[in-house]
């Protein structure tokens, strides 16, 4: 759920105060529990070799809620905090109240990270943020349950996986009535944009408006996807799903309640913690392909930017390269399992033995697909806020499909007015 | 509310000057307020009303363009609506906004006036009934809506789970609004109860001593006698209460989330075009349109009950 | 009351009935708030368990420790309390000056203050929302208190003012007169007059301003972003894992920050209906 906010100090060492030059940095970062811990001890360690003083601001955890707040900051021109997390999807709405990290960062470094991962937060040749980590969507399951019945394999396609997925439950219902076989995002909110686009893109549906900024979601096979997600709800998803967001799903799974699960990476590490139920018998696997599609997974992740309001932006601009850099990533992907956005560290073998499925699925994190942020601009939260209250309604069985992707074409072309 | 008029035995010399001096005193006495209602209201009206007119971001409000009316409709040459009066979306909120209203403001004053009545009449533990009444009305809105998304959560919900057996109330926007209506009414019949409450108590007791002698039963009693004489002091209490809930926003915000709460509430909906979408026109708009519903239901209410606020 | 004599059975099934009434309103009432206080007791693996098992379960105190011990609530509840004692105080203060001019002066376009009084206390909030956060952010008070305080004066004002002047109506002219003819102001009047015998007014309706404005949610939302009030903590509150609703600590912030207000309530139960009823209903 969302996040209360505070501000902590985090006091070093090496006091900083006492050093000439030295400065405080706030950081907008992580939400909760390791996410901020992590952050947390990262922001310490740069403190500790520079000397500075980071204070970290705790944020909203609903992407929407955090984007809310950050704007009323960023308009108000506010210099409380220095460096902002920004989710991959924020640099066009935001770009304008960011510095340009392109000179102040060289180029070699930048160039180390997935260039997929650049470009979307390159706007206008302005580098709006550094890339920290990257996020996609993955097919979780429980690989003793795939054993007991009989599979020897995770779902290729979607028709498999609700194959897979219904006999397992009817299986396992008979001892645990609150057992479900798939659960995912379904929630109204950016997450259920994720999940979505996911199920259209892999049914060969688009991705809502291409990169010309040409509205395409109303054809045949984005509804046909939708149709097909909606068939799951009673099915093997339980009623609910509609309510879920990440924790919620993550929660069901990991107390053993569920077969297949939709989820980010970050899922990995704490289904693989001491007092999971299902510690080590949990499998990755790419997402299930749609009738004639391929597979696809919503690109996610989070960059670091430096605000233009920031009165130490020096300062500020060194500790994004130091979180955004080889060391700090490793760190993360190790005791967190967050994605490096940094090539070279998918062959690191300290960070492939702590997250084997980084090796095997390395493809999907390189062809990751974005959500149409960079055509659609500022407007991107109205086309997802449209686009997930339409399959919202689909999930919900208050439209089909096909009506509803037509009903979402008239509100995108509305959202557009005169252009993106 | 009649004023009383103490006349001071002052001669009637003195009497004409002491006036424009009384009025000049109370001049100076109402000009803080009058100064603070006009920073806290007149001008932020002004500013949403101005704004209404424009196209503006949030971020960037001195960047605008003149629409006119161009937020509230207007057409493209390529037939594209852009109006916020154009969008679906708007009036599913006016329609759940105004059920809402309609539906928790009459369920409340059932409830209320049952409430009242029991409270009213004399048995053992009146006092403790009296107390818990107070209850639901002194938690905040917010705490309130997060105690029953918890009850509503269809995996550990006491409703959701228990009385339901697992559904999920507050996924579809179309069975949320009456799982809203619950929490409204579980919150504020308790403020009815004391209002009803107190205009029973002020009521003559001996009409129904006159009453129980000519033989009328209590329902008769009830009909004849107690709701004519509660009828201004309920009129009041309703029309502060319908423009309460017109107003609702909390209690979608905090259950249903940002995307659906500006489905269901006009607040939710101008907020969200406003604040989340940074339109500071498209949401200034809608405020404005939110504005002139609440004024004509006064109005409404006002003329055709002739309610006496004074 | 003669029935009990004439049909005992009949009587005895009434009182029955109505007792069963009393009943069902009262659970109706309070098992909401039950439900969380016993939520808030009870550690966050049990919350599966069945109503009769949840009942049963072990109590613990933890979610209290931890709702106490986690920084953005004790930020809140710090806030919340400068906010609304704050905005109280002033409204107190200005209301009691325009009370006093309303209740007791006789001028020309008196009703029309009073129209104006009645028409903002009606305003919808959202109507100033854009309007205000423009004025806030140029002023510079975004997620400053102060911007909080400021724009909570739009309901506490037109409210206290109301309340106060038909308390001031009630009030005996002869008191005042005596002070009139010694030749003091309209202010020492005020002062040493009337605050006196408005005590239990200004604190009824101090308290119920304060209420109004220790849950206001949508101002608290959209003016500040770290500096947050208790009723948007509540509503952001989430605990050890990204996106984790621990309903647990939910409750039991919840319950801390109503016991006070339930509390406060119950002590004034009597002052708040006449303050309410002064405020409203005038046959």
């Amino acid at each position: 759920m969302k996040k209360a906010i505070a501000i902590l100090g985090l006091t070093t060492a090496l006091a900083g105060a006492s050093q000439a030059g030295a400065v405080t940095v706030t950081l907008a970062c992580g939400t909760v529990g390791q996410e901020l811990q992590l952050c947390k001890e990262g922001a310490a360690r740069w403190a500790k070799k520079t000397g500075n003083t980071v204070k970290i601001f705790e944020s909203p955890n609903l992407t929407n809620d955090r984007l809310g707040l950050y704007q009323q900051q960023l308009a108000a021109k506010s210099s409380d905090i220095d460096v902002y997390q920004l989710d991959v999807i924020w640099p066009g709405l935001l770009s304008q109240h960011f510095v340009d990290l392109k000179g102040k960062i060289p180029a070699s470094e930048v160039n180390t990270h997935f260039k997929g991962i650049v470009a979307a937060n390159t706007v206008g040749g302005k580098l709006v943020s550094m890339p920290w980590f990257t996020d996609a969507g993955l097919l979780y399951y429980r690989t003793d349950l795939l054993k007991k019945y009989g599979y020897n394999a995770p779902p290729k396609t979607w028709a498999e996986m609700a194959t897979m997925a219904r006999k397992i439950q009817s299986g396992e219902q008979k001892t645990n009535k609150g057992f479900a076989g798939f659960v995912f995002q379904g929630k109204n909110y950016e997450g259920l944009t994720c999940n979505a686009l996911e199920w259209v893109s892999s049914f060969g549906g688009g991705t809502i408006v291409d990169d010309s900024g040409k509205v395409t979601i109303n054809n045949a096979k984005a509804a046909l996807a939708l149709d097909t997600a909606a068939g799951w709800i009673r099915d093997i998803s339980p009623r609910g799903v509609t309510t879920y967001g990440e924790e919620e799903a993550r929660g069901i799974f990991q107390s053993g309640n569920a077969a297949f699960m939709r989820n980010w990476p970050y899922a990995w590490a704490l289904g693989q913690s001491d007092d999971s139920k299902v510690k080590g018998k949990i499998g990755v696997a790419p997402l299930p392909a749609g009738v004639g599609g391929k597979p696809a997974a919503t690109l996610g992740g989070w960059n670091l930017g430096v605000s233009q309001y920031s009165k130490n932006q020096a300062a500020a601009i060194d500790l994004v390269r130091y979180l955004t850099g080889p060391a700090e990533q490793k760190i993360r992907a190790i005791e967190g399992a967050y994605n490096p956005t940094i090539t070279t560290l998918y062959q690191d073998k300290a960070i492939l033995a702590k997250n084997p499925f980084f090796g095997s699925l390395y493809s999907v994190f390189t062809n990751a697909v974005a959500r149409p942020s960079g055509p659609t601009k500022s407007k991107y939260n109205q086309v997802s806020q449209a686009f997930s209250t339409a399959v919202s309604s689909v999930l919900n069985g208050n439209t089909k499909g096909q009506a509803a992707v037509a009903k979402l074409n008239t509100d995108l072309a509305r959202i557009k007015g005169r252009g993106w | 509310m009649t004023t009383k008029v103490t006349s001071t035995p002052v001669p009637p010399t003195r009497r004409r000057g002491t006036e424009a001096a009384r009025a000049r005193q109370a001049f100076w006495l109402l000009l803080p307020t009058l100064i603070a209602i006009a920073l806290v209201a007149g001008y932020p009206l002004y500013r949403t009303i101005f704004f209404a007119l424009f196209e503006a971001d949030l971020t960037t409000p001195d960047q605008r363009t003149f629409l006119g009316l161009g937020n509230f409709w207007f057409t493209t040459e390529e037939g594209v609506a852009l109006g916020f009066l154009q969008d679906p979306k708007w009036w599913e909120a006016v329609k759940n906004t105004m059920l809402f209203t309609v539906v928790s403001v009459f369920l409340e004053t059932v409830f209320g006036m049952i409430i009242a009545l029991v409270v009213n009449s004399a048995f053992k533990g009146r006092a403790f009934l009296r107390t818990a009444m107070l209850v639901p009305w002194a938690i905040p809105t917010v705490v309130s809506a997060q105690m029953w998304a918890y009850m509503y959560n269809d995996s550990f919900g006491l409703v959701g789970r228990g009385l339901l057996g697992g559904q999920a109330l507050l996924a579809n926007t179309d069975t949320a609004i009456w799982a809203l209506i619950a929490v409204d009414v579980w919150k504020t019949t308790s403020f009815m109860a004391l209002l009803i409450l107190a205009g029973l108590q002020s009521l003559p007791g001996d009409m129904y001593e006159a009453a129980d002698m000519d033989g009328a039963s209590k329902w008769t009693q009830f009909w004849r006698l107690t709701l004519p004489l509660l009828r201004p002091a309920l009129l009041v209490a309703l029309v502060f209460r319908s423009l309460d809930a017109l107003r609702v926003f909390d209690i979608m915000y905090v259950m249903l989330g940002a995307n659906n709460a500006a489905a269901t509430s006009m607040t939710g909906y101008a907020r969200q075009a406003m604040i989340d979408n940074s339109m500071l026109g498209m949401g200034s708009a809608v405020a404005v349109a939110i504005f002139l519903i609440i004024m004509v239901i006064v109005v409404v209410y006002v003329t055709a009950f002739r309610v006496k606020f004074d | 009351m003669n029935l009990q004599k004439t049909n005992p059975t009949l009587y005895y099934l009434q009182r029955g009935l109505f007792y069963l009434l009393v009943l069902v309103i009262s659970v109706y009432l309070l098992l909401p708030f039950f439900w969380a206080v016993l939520t808030s007791f009870r550690r966050s693996g049990d919350l599966f368990l069945s109503p009769m098992e949840f009942v049963m379960a072990p109590s613990t105190v933890s979610n209290y420790v931890q709702v106490f011990a986690n920084p953005s609530f004790q930020r809140g509840l710090l806030f919340s309390v400068i906010v609304a004692v704050a905005a109280v105080i002033i409204s107190l203060i200005l209301g009691s000056f325009a009370a006093y001019a309303l209740g007791r002066f006789r001028f020309k376009g008196k009703s029309m203050v009073l129209y104006i009084i009645l028409a903002v206390s009606v305003f919808p909030q959202i109507a100033v929302l854009g309007g205000l956060f423009t004025l806030v952010r140029a002023t510079g008070l975004y997620n400053n208190p102060i911007a909080l305080i400021f724009s909570y004066l739009i309901f506490t004002i037109p409210f206290t003012v109301w309340v106060l002047t038909s308390f001031v109506r009630d009030i005996p002219g002869e008191l005042e007169e005596a002070a009139l003819v010694d030749g003091a102001s309209p202010l020492q009047t005020l002062f040493k007059v009337l605050f006196p015998v408005m005590m239990p007014a200004l604190v009824t309706t101090g308290l119920l301003a304060f209420i109004n404005a220790w849950n206001e949610y949508l101002f608290a939302l959209t003016f500040t972003s770290s500096n947050r009030t208790v009723p948007v903590v509540i509503a952001n509150y989430s605990g050890a894992s990204q996106y984790d609703q621990p309903w647990g600590q939910i409750m039991a912030a919840s319950i801390v920050v109503t016991v006070p207000l339930i509390i406060l309530v119950l002590v004034f139960q009597r002052n708040i209906v006449s303050g309410l009823t002064a405020g409203a209903v005038k046959g």
